[in-house]
């Protein structure tokens, strides 16, 4: 009951997000159509102002722009002029998809046991070395992650497709990529969910009824554990899956990330708000998963 | 809620939670925990870095040879006695340019931790403790923020306030206060992404903890939501806030060159270490790479960031009141 | 590829995961973490599976080209990465000689030229038809070039029909008859054009993208979507295989081509590369053949590249300059505006900073233009600049207000060499006279807004020519030019602009417009020009054949060909690998 009104609560959200943003995207200084060159004729401009609706007060442009919506039209990129944005998120998304949910798993795979490990063994030498490697992966951002890792797998080893999207070969090293900066934070996040539950009442009361360490901390803590991280995957994966500007521009992959920033550097106005509403879809659902996943891991939890 | 103070000690005594038995002890719980704090090597050397690091983006602006924004005929030369780190494209030393650099990141990091810090946990532990109306309400508001795209928001920021503010400034008279209006606004726009996050991940451990028995027994005992807030929830969430806020920093150091490469960040010729990696990093390519423009400004942030999370680590494992 | 490449792409990472498992020697939870990791690359193989990958048949030339195409509508596209592939596409009256971008028949056959220079009569081929099988005819050249002037095509060139007569008045609605432009078809294969007055270049518009020959039956029924039409009718040497937003664009060739003969590849990529880094790699390990844009070269790298014989460089028609705000003090005074000028080193900063075949540009108009030889204005000397600038009343930069050198910022690309001229100039006016300039960089939007307001002191700025004519360079800084942007308005200057432009005789007009240009860069000063650009490329001459090094930086696809037969591009050993300097960073 609680998450069908949290689901039906999404449309005034997006409707107050995509106003939010289109407002916002107008604000800026520079339109669509600034650039080095102006046309020969101040005529052209205004043409184009009318063509693309730009020439009416906001609130009518925002009217038209929903109805355009309701009829699942996010209306024309006012960069790709031959495009619309539904045809860039066709094309793009399911790369964008395929290649967040894979970094998205590769940061969980590596991140999870890292700092699982790592709390198990505080205060030793493996928690150390996994900690320097976590927080070594926090640090090094993703425009110096991608271009070593080609230059060592792609270019002196020559393993590995140095960029492009073409077979599953191409799809490794941005994944690596994406997947090892994130692993750091989760293995940071894991190990000190990880930690908090060790020193939890029940978990002292198992291991005092003789449970093996084991069973005790995979069964029992690893379940409230592992909230931290879960919080966090929500917002991630939402980031994740609509691509990664870094890594797209490196690799040259077709996805979604580039269009995010550039559309806001273009002043594309109508590309920002239809990814800004995509965006807003899949971060509010995947809290929403979250806060349910909370429920199972957690059955204490209550929302109301 | 008329003798909260009583009330803990009861709670302790319900929960079982294994409070340090103070009474006893002839030092203070602080003093302790700074006994215990010192005793913790990783976190005593790191202390030592960061103080040292300090010292050193403090005094090398007055004993530097070099200035940070004095060109030369150097260019892209290797480290040596003379450029430690070598030099850039202008011929500059970048080993200055890391001192000056630390400042502005140093500063922008602690800036978004710290919004990070006050508005993130407030709003995540309310949130998450009085749950609801008032948490949907306050949890769809972060997905409001999170969902816009930060880079409009920094330039209409930036381009409607800037103007303005600059005028207020240079009313006062001062030069160099101008320069910083740029600064005090790369500052709002991330402190402003920076606590979303935060807030996030505290509301998801208070939702748990508020369900634990401590808790409800504590409210059984009549203790206000202030009270549980400030005696337990809030110490239950410090381990998870400090390693989050550890997470933060290097984001927001990375953000700040994103923004600043842009034209939304800071002006050259300043120097931030996002700024200096992110220019490192275009070296990296098959034909030569000017390894020192990388390896250097990236070396001094991993070190800076590890021995902030040692410490932070420390700091948590010393004043933990659940025991070690 | 090869197994190798699976077990360094996820066996050691999942051994290490359970190498940890094992340490404390326990079976289940081995089991555990054996479950969850096959989990994880289970989940991984699923996508890899099911995702988007579809084979394709190799290319015969792949080529990295700048940034996504706005468009591949030969009326609207601005850029010149986007026109060279709109011209593979789409082809007009005339189109350029690659070897010297000289203007040669396409598919107008011939033409004659009136004495009074007025009237163009094009005489088409009756040999040309789409890649569809219908002709091409007079009523498509005539209709698809009344689409490039109307406002509802909204092309930002639309202004280079403006030379027809009556166009102007016809692109404001000012008239409605279509009698009113010169503009008609005589017969099935004859075009007739009627200028406002004679043109010296005329013949190199009508090579530009926007008065290539469009299909009409298309437009008609797609409207904006129309290419996306399959199959999609082309004019050109190619037709559209794919297109897929910053993956690739796909030429394959168009048999129907009235010059299919001449056009020996079969298909060709183009990626829309927007990372120099990306595209030296791509080029390194033998997937792209053929790089081929100026912002696409590391500048760091110049010096090294430009030893190689792969790399060509060759003299390219664009100015890299900075604008003065003349309508605020300073820089209202000349001298001023001179002395920055004087004291600005060029040389430097092309050994500096751009490091390639850039020269020094003391004219605005880039040498190699036809028909012209440019004025000139003094070089560097400090010592004049001093003394111009004490004459404004600011000896050794006393008193002189605080001004800015702004230019926008940008995360990748060629424009990151704006933050570093900036600084050097900087340090040369500080150096030279005294003066501190505050470097202001902004976003790239925000920039071109400033700009056209004058919102600025300095600011930087280049220019690429259009076509081969001094024109294109000095009519940017006529009063009524929305480009001219310094805020800059001289009588003088823009009668002698008109007047170049009327004047028929190519010695005389050259003259005229020296004249203007002198008014411009020695004694006005509203701009200083900094560097000509120079283009660059680089493909390996033993593989690729027929592209051509000219000053338009033009390079027809239709000619490019691979000299050995290329199988698959990713088992070929690159043989541009023994030119690796192998350096990698200490660890």
């Amino acid at each position: 009951m609680y998450f069908l009104r949290r689901l039906l609560s999404l449309i005034p959200l997006l409707l107050v997000i995509s106003f939010l943003a289109f407002v916002l995207v107008r604000l800026a200084p520079g339109g669509p159509f600034d650039r080095e060159r102006k046309p020969a004729s101040p005529e052209i401009e205004r043409q184009l102002q009318v063509k693309y609706r730009l020439d009416q007060p906001i609130w009518k442009q925002y009217l038209a722009y929903l109805g355009d919506l309701a009829r699942g039209d996010f209306g024309p990129s006012l960069k790709y002029r031959n495009h619309t944005v539904t045809d860039i998120i066709a094309q793009a998304l399911p790369v964008s998809l395929a290649l967040g949910a894979m970094a998205f798993a590769f940061a969980m795979g590596v991140g999870i046991p890292i700092g699982y490990y790592t709390a198990v063994r505080r205060g030793r030498w493996q928690d150390y070395a996994g900690s320097l490697f976590a927080i070594t992966m926090v640090c090094v951002p993703g425009f110096v992650i991608a271009p070593v890792l080609v230059m060592f797998f792609a270019i002196q080893w020559r393993l590995l497709p140095v960029a492009l999207w073409m077979s599953p070969w191409h799809a490794i090293l941005p994944i690596a990529a994406l997947g090892l900066f994130f692993s750091g934070r989760i293995a940071r996040l894991m190990r000190e969910g990880m930690l908090n539950t060790m020193q939890l009442e029940f978990i002292t009361a198992a291991r005092a009824k003789g449970l093996s360490e084991h069973t005790l901390l995979l069964k029992h803590a690893f379940r409230l554990a592992v909230l931290p991280v879960v919080s966090y995957s929500g917002p991630l994966l939402a980031d994740l899956l609509t691509g990664s500007f870094v890594i797209e521009t490196i690799f040259q992959i077709p996805g979604i990330g580039v269009f995010m920033v550039n559309g806001s550097l273009n002043r594309d106005y109508t590309m920002v708000v239809g990814l800004v509403i995509l965006y807003a879809t899949l971060l509010v659902v995947l809290n929403l998963l979250v806060d349910f996943a909370y429920t199972i891991l957690d059955p204490r939890v209550k929302y109301e | 809620m008329s003798e909260p103070m009583a009330q803990s000690s009861a709670v302790n005594v319900v929960s079982g939670d294994p409070a340090p038995a103070t009474f006893t002890a002839p030092l203070s719980p602080n003093q302790r925990a700074w006994r215990r704090f010192w005793r913790n090597r990783p976190a005593r050397i790191s202390a030592w870095y960061l103080l040292i690091l300090i010292a050193c983006v403090a005094i090398w602006p007055l004993v530097s040879p070099h200035q940070p924004d004095r060109l030369s005929e150097a260019q892209f030369q290797p480290p040596s006695a003379r450029h430690w780190f070598g030099t850039d494209v202008h011929g500059r030393d970048v080993f200055t340019r890391v001192m000056y650099g630390a400042q502005i990141s140093l500063l922008v990091g602690v800036v978004g931790a710290g919004v990070s810090l006050v508005i993130g946990v407030l709003w995540g532990a309310t949130a998450g403790y009085v749950g609801g109306r008032l948490d949907s309400a306050m949890m769809r508001f972060v997905d409001i923020l999170y969902s816009l795209p930060s880079i409009i928001f920094v330039i209409v920021l930036i381009t409607t306030l800037e103007g303005a503010l600059k005028n207020v400034l240079a009313a006062f008279g001062s030069d160099s206060l101008v320069k910083f209006a740029r600064l005090i606004f790369l500052f709002i726009g991330l402190g402003a992404v920076s606590w979303l996050t935060m807030a996030r991940i505290v509301r998801g451990q208070v939702l748990s903890l508020r369900a634990r028995q401590f808790v409800d027994a504590s409210r059984v005992l009549g203790a206000g939501p202030l009270w549980i807030l400030r005696r337990h929830i809030i110490p239950n969430v410090f381990g998870v806030v400090i390693v989050y806020l550890t997470l933060t920093v290097p984001t927001i150091i990375l953000y700040e060159s994103f923004l600043s490469y842009l034209g939304l960040g800071i002006q050259p010729p300043m120097a931030s270490w996002g700024l200096l990696i992110a220019e490192g990093a275009e070296q990296i390519n098959p034909i030569r790479i000017y390894w020192w423009l990388i390896l250097f400004p990236g070396g001094v942030l991993v070190t800076t960031l590890l021995a902030l999370n040692f410490l932070g680590d420390g700091l948590r494992d010393a004043w933990d009141v659940r025991g070690n | 590829m090869r197994i190798a490449n699976r077990a360094t792409g996820i066996v050691p990472l999942a051994r290490f995961s359970f190498g940890e498992g094992q340490l404390n020697s326990r079976r289940k939870r081995s089991s555990i973490w054996r479950r969850l990791l096959a989990g994880c690359f289970a989940f991984h193989f699923v996508f890899l599976l099911a995702g988007c990958f579809r084979p394709e048949p190799p290319a015969d030339i792949t080529i990295c080209n700048a940034n996504e195409p706005e468009s591949l509508d030969p009326h609207i596209v601005t850029g010149i990465s986007e026109m060279r592939i709109t011209k593979a596409l789409f082809d007009g009256l005339v189109r350029l000689d690659p070897t010297n971008a000289a203007p040669v028949p396409a598919l107008a056959e011939r033409w004659e030229i009136s004495p009074d220079g007025r009237t163009y009569t094009f005489y088409l081929r009756t040999n040309a038809v789409w890649s569809t099988g219908e002709p091409i005819t007079s009523a498509d050249v005539v209709w698809s070039w009344f689409r490039a002037l109307d406002p509802l095509t909204a092309g930002d060139y639309a202004g280079q029909l403006f030379y027809i007569k009556g166009a102007e008045r016809w692109y404001n609605r000012a008239t409605t008859n279509r009698a009113d432009v010169g503009l008609r078809a005589l017969d099935d294969y004859t075009v007739q054009v009627e200028l406002n007055a004679p043109l010296a270049f005329f013949l190199e518009l009508c090579s530009f993208p926007t008065l290539a020959v469009v299909p009409r039956h298309v437009i008609e029924k797609y409207g904006d979507r129309w290419l996306h039409a399959d199959p999609l009718p082309t004019s050109g040497a190619f037709t559209l295989g794919a297109w897929r937003v910053n993956d690739k664009i796909r030429l394959l060739r168009n048999p129907r081509y009235w010059d299919a003969a001449n056009t020996p590849s079969q298909i060709i990529d183009v990626l829309p590369t927007s990372s120099p880094n990306t595209a030296l790699n791509l080029y390194e390990t033998g997937v792209a053949d053929i790089v081929w844009d100026k912002d696409l070269v590391p500048s760091e790298l110049m010096d090294v590249l430009s030893q190689r014989p792969d790399f060509h460089s060759f003299t390219y028609l664009g100015t890299y300059f900075y604008r003065f705000n003349v309508t605020q003090p300073p820089f209202d005074d000349a001298r001023v505006r001179k002395a920055f000028a004087l004291a600005t080193d060029k040389p430097r900063i092309i050994s500096k900073l751009t490091k390639g075949a850039e020269r020094p540009a003391t004219h605005f108009v880039p040498d190699g233009v036809a028909n012209y030889t440019a004025a000139t204005a003094p070089g560097f000397d400090p010592e004049a600049a001093r003394q111009l600038l004490a004459e404004a009343g600011y000896p050794n930069g006393k008193g002189f207000p605080r001004v800015n050198y702004t230019f926008f910022g940008s995360a990748g690309g060629g424009a990151k060499l704006h933050g570093k001229v900036g600084i050097e100039l900087q340090q040369m006016w500080r150096d030279v006279l005294g003066v501190q300039v505050e470097l202001r960089q902004i976003e790239r939007k925000v920039f071109y807004s400033s700009q056209s307001k004058l919102d600025y002191d300095i600011s930087m700025s280049s220019w690429i020519g259009d076509y081969n004519d001094a024109n294109t360079f000095l009519d940017l800084f006529t009063s009524t030019s929305g480009n001219n942007r310094t805020g800059w308005a001289n009588e003088r200057y823009d009668a002698l602009i008109k007047a170049a432009n009327e004047e028929t005789d190519l010695q005389k007009r050259a003259e005229i417009f020296r004249e203007a240009e002198t008014l411009l860069v020695a004694e006005e000063v509203p701009v200083v020009p900094v560097y000509f650009y120079a283009g660059f490329n680089y493909y390996d001459d033993t593989k690729v054949g027929g592209v051509w090094q000219n000053i338009l930086d033009e390079h027809p696809m239709q000619y490019i060909y691979r000299k050995s037969p290329k199988t698959n591009v990713k088992s070929r050993e690159p043989a541009t690998g023994a030119r690796l300097v192998q350096k990698q960073p200490a660890h």
